[in-house]
């Protein structure tokens, strides 16, 4: 099938369109799905095309409206709800949790809730403590919920595809900084099946577990380990719940080591499980031992100084890496080679809470 | 329409219309500053402006006490500085520096000066509705007379947390104000799209709250309104709720206008435009002869200075150092 290139926005877009035209079961709610900016473009044009009755913007109900696709979704429809931030989603956990996962299970499997939710996540320009939450560690607690994290436009459009079409509740988590990221994009309607990671990159030294932004932060990271004779391979979760763990701990066990690399908190985060599962099962054939990378367990700051300690530098990324593949240069930047130090100050040059410099604010 | 009875309200003075034209005049220069200086990217968190709303901060804010108290959402800057929260630590806050109101972990989103009541503002929609009314409860229990005031937009109420804390409430008698800007859109949706044909402020009314309708754009009118709610409030009367119906100039979030997105009738907004809260008020003290035309300008100039001064400072002042954040009260760093 042939493939061009699109934005990560534009695979979730195209998925979505698909989507609607293939099954006439299929509506999109959320609000501001048809208003000028579409949700950062992922649903411009949709309701022109589809109409107001499948394509349409809401109530800020968060929490009823998840009830009401839910009752929707047992009824026949298969609803896709957007949330322009995670954090506004938290309204809707009672629905989300008490039914929407529940259901299935509580009632014998007498019904199911196809049902995906959309959810947007970020970082940066000084959105703050309620804005910037990440969260996959919440709902991937949640037995029943399905949760998505892609890092390319292809798995956007292949998992949204899948999520749809999938009978149980999933949610869908995009990070706001992937929106603009180009990639090459099947044409057809290519699911992506959920549950299963991908490996970006192979090596045999070590191996760095990522998803959704992280991914393309493992990989740079692996570029630059590379040149200092470190083999990483990349394992991108792309599905979070469940979890692909199969792939996970082939991967670590031919590398013997691991650094989680999770956009989340620490302390019961998301890492926090990949790590239990390797050290369950690979206890004695690791190497060195599993690590993680994380947020620290603190709600993010506005300020942009904060912010710029508050997530991992680039730096750090590739220190931690090193030390988890036991570099002898682990600490000692000066070692470093010169091309990887210079891009590393280069980065550290440019402001750290906007995707790239022609980012203007507000959001 | 008013299940309180008319107004008692003798003529304003003119100490009470200078306050009200200062007050407009001060929130209108803050924020055409802050639109004016974006563009430097100095300020690096969303704002959302209240230019063409200044009249609900100011004409509520004049009828409160210091020792009342009030929250407010995402569009809180106006809010903030009427009920006198301090300007230096407002600016400061939005450019993330040490100094801010919070320290530079909130930004303009979130806004707190506890000298003069103002418990704090936060970006969920209908997030701290339910914060004021416990500040209510918490004055009831204690035996205070201060009331707290709950500043909300006409989004808000599409959220349960809007019912279930009116509910508690109109339950409880509480001395609360809900102060709800109903600026017809919620980002770039029509109010008719999100709620039925049905006036907003019926919802409270629904609640067993008495509920009045006030021009939103007029300060000296919602003034007169909070004034005459506020002393019922305060008296034992449980809470009240007031819909002023206003209009947002510039775009939801950010410096600029973008009439040019189409989500709003140009008509409408012209409408709307002609109705500015500062040129009413500005126009009636000058006719009133409350201020004349030099001494209108050299308040203006004052103005100004202060905030010039405001973002001088804010501009120098350093950033917070990284460091532990208060997560926990009890061990906090600067506690
Ligand atoms: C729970 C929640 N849902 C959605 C949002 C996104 N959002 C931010 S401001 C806003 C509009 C709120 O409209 P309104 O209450 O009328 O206030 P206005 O912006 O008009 O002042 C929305 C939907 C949010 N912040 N919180
Ligand atoms: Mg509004």
């Amino acid at each position: 099938m042939s493939e061009r290139t699109l934005t990560f926005a534009q695979a979730i877009l195209e998925a979505t369109d698909q989507c609607l035209a293939a099954d006439p079961s299929v509506i999109l709610i959320g609000e501001g799905v048809p208003d000028p900016k579409g949700i950062f473009g992922t649903t411009s044009g949709l309701r022109d095309k589809y109409g107001p009755s499948r394509v349409s913007d809401m109530p800020v109900s968060e929490n009823g409206l998840t009830g009401i696709l839910v009752g929707a979704a047992l009824r026949g429809l298969r609803p896709i709800l957007t949330h322009q931030r995670v954090d506004f989603s938290i309204l809707s956990f009672d629905q989300l949790f008490n039914n929407a996962s529940k259901w299935h299970a509580m009632f014998g499997g007498r019904a199911s809730v196809p049902l995906t939710v959309r959810m947007i996540i970020g970082q940066g320009w000084g959105q703050g403590a309620q804005h910037a939450q990440n969260l996959h560690a919440v709902f991937s607690h949640v037995p029943g919920l399905k949760v998505v994290m892609p890092a390319t436009p292809a798995d956007a459009k292949g998992l949204l595809i899948s999520a749809v079409r999938d009978p149980n509740p999933v949610v869908f988590i995009e990070h706001r900084w992937l929106h603009g990221v180009s990639g090459p994009v099947p044409e057809g309607g290519a699911a992506v099946p959920l549950g299963q990671a991908r490996v970006a990159r192979q090596g045999k030294d070590v191996t760095l577990v990522a998803s959704s932004w992280m991914t393309l932060q493992a990989q740079r990271v692996a570029g630059w380990l590379e040149t200092m004779g470190v083999q990483a391979e990349v394992v991108d979760l792309r599905t979070l719940s469940p979890l692909d763990a199969e792939t996970v701990l082939g991967s670590v066990r031919k590398t013997g080591r691991v650094l989680v690399m999770d956009l989340g908190w620490r302390h019961c985060g998301y890492a926090a499980e990949v790590l239990a599962r390797i050290a369950e099962t690979l206890h004695g054939q690791l190497r060195a031992a599993p690590a993680r990378l994380t947020l620290p367990d603190e709600p993010a700051p506005s300020s942009p100084a904060l912010a710029r300690a508050y997530y991992p530098s680039a730096r750090r990324m590739l220190g931690e890496a090193l030390a988890a593949a036991q570099h002898p240069h682990a600490r000692d930047e000066s070692s470093w080679p010169e091309p990887v130090r210079a891009e590393l100050a280069r980065l550290e040059a440019l402001p750290a809470d906007v995707p790239d410099l022609s980012f203007k604010g507000p959001f | 329409m008013s299940a309180l009875g008319p107004s008692a309200q003798a003529r304003p003075t003119a100490a009470l219309l200078r306050r009200l034209l200062i007050d407009v005049e001060r929130i209108r220069r803050v924020e055409e500053r802050i639109a004016e200086l974006y563009a430097e990217q100095e300020m690096r968190c969303p704002v959302h402006l209240c230019i063409g709303q200044e009249a609900a901060s100011a004409g509520v804010s004049a009828a409160l006490e210091v020792h009342d108290t009030a929250v407010s959402g995402h569009r809180a800057h106006g809010h903030y500085l009427a009920k006198g929260g301090d300007l230096n630590a407002m600016i400061a806050e939005i450019y993330g520096k040490a100094t801010g109101c919070a320290s530079g972990r909130g930004g303009s989103m979130h806004l707190i000066d506890l000298k003069c009541g103002f418990l704090g503002s936060t970006p969920i929609v209908g997030g701290t509705v339910p914060v004021g009314v416990g500040a209510a409860y918490a004055m009831r229990l204690r035996g205070e007379r201060s009331i707290s005031v709950v500043y909300l937009g006409d989004a808000a109420v599409e959220e349960g947390v809007f019912h279930e804390s009116l509910n508690f409430a109109a339950l409880k008698q509480l001395p609360v104000l809900f102060v709800c800007e109903n600026n017809l859109y919620s980002v770039y949706t029509r109010l008719d799209d999100r709620q039925p044909a049905r006036p907003l402020h019926r919802l409270a009314a629904a609640h067993g709250i008495p509920a009045l309708v006030e021009d939103g754009n007029d300060a000296v009118a919602v003034y007169e309104r909070a004034a005459e709610l506020v002393d019922k409030v305060r008296g034992g009367a449980g809470p009240a709720f007031l819909e002023l119906p206003t209009y947002r100039w510039r775009e939801h979030c950010g410096p600029n206008y973008d009439q040019e997105l189409g989500y709003r009738p140009d008509a409408e907004y012209a409408d709307w435009k002609k109705l500015c809260p500062v040129e009413r008020l500005r126009e009636r003290c000058l006719r009133e002869g409350v201020v004349d035309a030099a001494e209108l300008k050299a308040l203006q100039e004052r103005l100004e200075a202060e905030i010039d001064e405001a973002f001088r400072r804010a501009k120098q002042a350093a950033y917070p150092e990284p460091g532990p954040s208060p997560v926990y009260a009890g061990n906090d760093p600067d506690e």
